[in-house]
């Protein structure tokens, strides 16, 4: 009962330090069942199987970036706790001093550590069961589902899991509470609050000095991350980030004392209102924070990269769509397949054979075929001069690589049907179709050299200087990485190997044209076809493109909001708890300016610079990073087409604007609270 | 000549109505320019709880308090502190000198606060630390210097803003005694060459003797007072002695 109440004493006494390691607790209890609580919402949305099979896929995958989450929280959790332990060694020292053992401290701890515990996972749950109501919202808007009406939604399966995941790593911060507690000596906790570490300065010319290498390790990481990059050898990305962690250290670690030589030159600032004061304060915390200020520069760089990648990549997609599916459906199917028994069977006659009658269903059909030759593969096509430049960069493509073809007119049919541009070739002239940026430049360098092509012992040139822009099916994407479109006498009917069907469906509504979806798009499932008969027909359709994209653009940004408010939310919370605690550690600094007659105004601006100072010094840098990582992160995911980057970066800012700027002010208003004196009043 | 600082009939209550304690209980007495007067007193005298009446870093419960003629008993906020930044110098036991800056720039803060131009701060700066003999360090840090040097620093912190009045509170009280002998020495040229008023309050008899006139306060009670006049140093010296033996026992632990 004793011990109990100690605890709730030195808790309630404590509550300055506390009120911010609490917040952020119950923020990420709450967080953490509000991503976990998915399967709940998904009841109360009216949608389709295969956007059902898309949410499953989101719950599995946030599950396991739960478990991720998990570590950076129980990190967060173990750090702030080691560091509001220490600030109470003199107290714990007074105990001991009275009689009290280890064993007893450690019993304080223990349910000190349990009534946070339990009062964080309490109201956390709270808010998170009742924030979660709004996160539906949020998922039926990003999967275009009707809420068929509203429901209270409470997961029980996110609730057990919240609880468990953070019992355990309470009770991690309990164990190593008492390992911290056994090693205490009384001596140590009770001299603990004296002062007998002497301010140390790093020398300013070497400051300035390694300010310089860092700036210069920087550049070079920037550099390497925009220049050194491929889509598919991110080695120097690697090389970048590990250049770029680097120079982040060095540049925080140079940081006050070149900023302080830098301001010193200027003698009207440096001597102007307390503006000494704060550049001293932030020299003099500079050494025991350099660790954290990079961690907390690196995530912020993390937190902006992953959260702006999401947003754009979820609306690249969204943009995509339309232009990459001009039909309401293309099916194709190999143009002889072994099940056809040397009886070719177009895919309208493949179609018919099942039931799927292509003049009913079908407002307007094209039916082209696609011709393989070995003549022709990618090396022949691009020429050996650009395959030997690009083929260590690209180590997937091979100089073998068959290549497919197609008549112009055949070509030219389904261009007018797209609304795309049709070609025209003299007869020995070859052109190229393709929306997939990547391979279309290496293909535009060929072109562009007159590159010419021998097929079947006739010579072709370019008819173009560069890819015609196009393609011959519907895609969730671009992909169409090079179609070659030869005159039609070029191509010998024997190297015909597939057929492409594309259609509009009949039918004005939704609902109409969704029958006929279902028809196509779920033969596989349906038994009563024999499988024989459709051969290895495939159909890539309008309506199921826009599903899987739109599921896929809302895994990535719910799994980016995710991380991203964690890591935002794990910053802000280290640097808040810093910040307070600098605070009363240095009360006296304050109270002897307010003794000699300054301004209570003055001394509050001190204090918003200096912790200003601290949070946007870390913001700035890990933006700069950022402009370089969104450029080289837009690099990586060029296949998924062209980066919206503005939207993305938009989000961001107000996500970091309302999170980190919290925290901010909750450390600025804490802060003035601490140093407030009571001279005079 | 003009009165720089005028007490008059001042009470401090500490506590509430069941337990009162008085620490000053009806004290009354006049500074004149260019003064530099001490105040003795045993621990629990009252001594300090006047100091800081007198500094505003505390309120007095009834009486007045005129600096220059200027009532600063109730004085508030930004106006208190203009008023302590601007007329006051203070000299504290323990130098409350800040450890992250330089002595220099210790000393320049007083200037900074009040918003002197960078260049006008470097000459005063430089003027008052040839004065007290602290210019060549200047460029370390309070950890870095001694004791006395450390109390230098913030002599003239406290004067290089021409206050009215230079208030000391036990300066000498952390210093070993060829320290204090050298910072009672700056004092004393302060006064006289530089006609600076201070109070100064000790409870030590030899750093009394610089004073010229001590005010004794005993139970929140002016006891005694004794003026220098034409004696010299040992004489006022042994007067102080004889008072605080007077005084009682629990100021034993003088010398």
């Amino acid at each position: 009962m004793m011990s109990f109440k100690l605890a709730f004493k030195s808790m309630k006494k404590n509550m300055k330090d506390y009120v911010i390691y609490f917040l952020t607790l119950v923020l990420g209890v709450a967080i953490f069942y509000i991503f976990n609580s998915l399967d709940a919402q998904q009841a109360m949305l009216e949608m389709s199987e295969s956007k059902r099979q898309i949410i499953d896929l989101m719950i599995q995958m946030l599950g396991g970036v739960s478990v991720f989450v998990s570590f950076v929280l129980g990190f967060l959790i173990v750090f702030a706790n080691n560091f509001l332990i220490k600030r109470r060694k003199k107290e714990f020292g007074l105990y001991m001093l009275l009689g009290m053992g280890k064993g007893g401290i450690s019993k304080i701890l223990l349910i000190e550590t349990l009534l946070i515990g339990i009062f964080s996972l309490a109201i956390g749950l709270l808010i998170g069961v009742f924030a979660s109501q709004f996160m539906s919202v949020l998922v039926a808007n990003l999967f275009e589902a009707d809420m068929t009406e509203y429901k209270f939604i409470f997961s029980q399966s996110a609730l057990i899991k919240t609880i468990i995941y953070f019992a355990i790593i309470y009770i991690i911060v309990m164990l190593l509470n008492l390992f911290t507690t056994s090693k205490y000596k009384l001596i140590d906790l009770l001299t603990a609050n004296r002062k007998n570490e002497k301010v140390k300065f790093r020398n300013p010319i070497l400051s300035v000095l390694i300010f310089i290498v860092s700036v210069v390790v920087l550049g070079i990481a920037y550099y390497l991350a925009i220049t050194e990059i491929t889509s598919e050898m991110p080695t120097g990305v690697l090389v970048a980030i590990a250049l770029g962690c680097v120079g982040t250290f060095l540049f925080f670690y140079s940081l006050s004392g070149f900023l302080l030589k830098f301001i010193q030159t200027s003698k009207k600032i440096y001597m102007k209102n307390l503006n000494m004061f704060v550049l001293r304060q932030v020299n003099s915390q500079v050494n025991t924070t350099t660790f954290s200020m990079t961690i907390i520069s690196v995530l912020l760089f993390l937190t902006i990269c992953i959260f702006s990648s999401a947003i754009s990549l979820n609306n690249t997609m969204t943009q995509q769509l339309e232009e990459c599916n001009p039909v309401d459906i293309t099916v194709y199917r190999s143009a002889n397949h072994m099940s056809d028994n040397g009886n070719p069977k177009t895919v309208a006659e493949t179609l018919k054979s099942i039931g799927i009658d292509p003049e009913e269903c079908f407002s307007e059909y094209i039916e082209v075929p696609v011709y393989v030759t070995e003549e022709l593969t990618f090396g022949k096509g691009v020429g050996d001069e650009i395959f030997n430049s690009i083929k260590n960069d690209y180590t997937a493509v091979t100089y073998d690589q068959l290549e497919r073809a197609m008549k112009v007119s055949d070509y030219n049919k389904v261009a007018k049907m797209f609304g795309k541009q049709e070609i025209t070739l003299n007869g020995n002239e070859y052109a190229i179709v393709g929306d997939y940026a990547t391979v279309v430049e290496i293909r535009n360098k060929a072109l562009a050299s007159g590159h010419e092509i021998e097929l079947n012992g006739q010579t072709y040139k370019p008819a173009y200087s560069e890819c015609v822009y196009g393609f011959i099916s519907d895609s969730t994407q671009p992909m169409e990485t090079g179609l070659f479109i030869f005159p039609d006498n070029a191509l010998k009917e024997e190297w015909k190997t597939y057929n492409y069907l594309n259609a509009n469906y009949v039918g004005e509504t939704e609902e109409e044209k969704q029958a006929i979806e279902d028809k196509i798009v779920n033969l596989s499932e349906d038994d009563s076809i024999n499988a024989s008969e459709v051969g290895d027909m495939m159909a890539l359709s309008k309506i199921t493109n826009y599903e899987a994209s739109k599921g896929i653009g809302s895994i990535v940004t719910f799994i980016g909001l995710y991380l991203g408010v964690i890591f935002l939310i794990s910053c802000a919370a280290i640097l808040a708890l810093k910040q307070l605690s600098e605070s009363a550690d240095n009360k006296e600094r304050y109270d002897i300016l307010r003794k000699i007659g300054t301004d209570e105004k003055m001394i509050n601006t001190a204090l918003f610079k200096q912790i200003a100072i601290f949070y946007m010094i870390p913001l700035a840098l890990a933006i700069i990073h950022s402009i370089f990582g969104i450029i080289t992160a837009g690099k990586i995911l060029e296949m998924f087409g062209k980066q919206d980057v503005l939207g993305g970066i938009i989000t961001t800012a107000i996500l970091i604007v309302i999170i980190y700027g919290g925290y901010f002010l909750a450390t600025y208003f804490g802060s003035k609270s601490i140093i407030k004196s009571k001279i005079g009043n | 000549m003009a009165e720089v600082l005028e007490v008059r009939n001042i009470e401090k209550y500490y506590g509430n109505k069941g337990n009162l304690t008085k620490a000053i209980d009806n004290i009354s007495f006049k500074i004149e320019k260019g003064e530099f007067v001490g105040i003795m007193g045993a621990s629990g005298s009252g001594k300090s709880t006047l100091l800081n009446c007198i500094s505003t870093i505390d309120r007095v419960t009834a009486g007045s308090i005129k600096v220059n003629g200027e009532e600063i008993t109730n004085l508030k906020g930004n106006k208190l502190n203009k008023f302590r930044r601007e007329e006051l110098g203070f000299i504290f036991q323990d130098f409350n000198l800040l450890d992250t800056l330089s002595c220099y720039e210790n000393i320049a803060l007083a200037l900074t606060i009040q918003k002197v131009p960078a260049k006008e701060i470097q000459k005063r700066v430089k003027e008052v630390s040839e004065k007290l003999g602290i210019t060549d360090i200047l460029k370390k840090y309070p950890y870095q210097v001694s004791g006395g040097q450390k109390q230098r620093v913030a002599s003239a912190r406290a004067i290089i803003t021409n206050p009215k009045l230079v208030l000391a509170d036990e300066p000498t009280g952390a210093l070993d005694s060829k320290a204090a002998r050298m910072l009672l020495e700056n004092f004393e040229y302060l006064n006289k060459i530089m006609n600076a008023t201070i109070l100064m309050v000790t409870h030590d008899a030899f750093t009394a003797s610089y004073a010229n006139r001590i005010l004794f306060i005993k139970d929140g009670k002016i006891f005694n007072e004794l003026v220098k006049g034409n004696d010299t140093r040992k004489q006022f010296f042994e007067k102080i002695i004889e008072v605080v033996t007077l005084l009682g026992g629990d100021l034993n632990d003088v010398i």
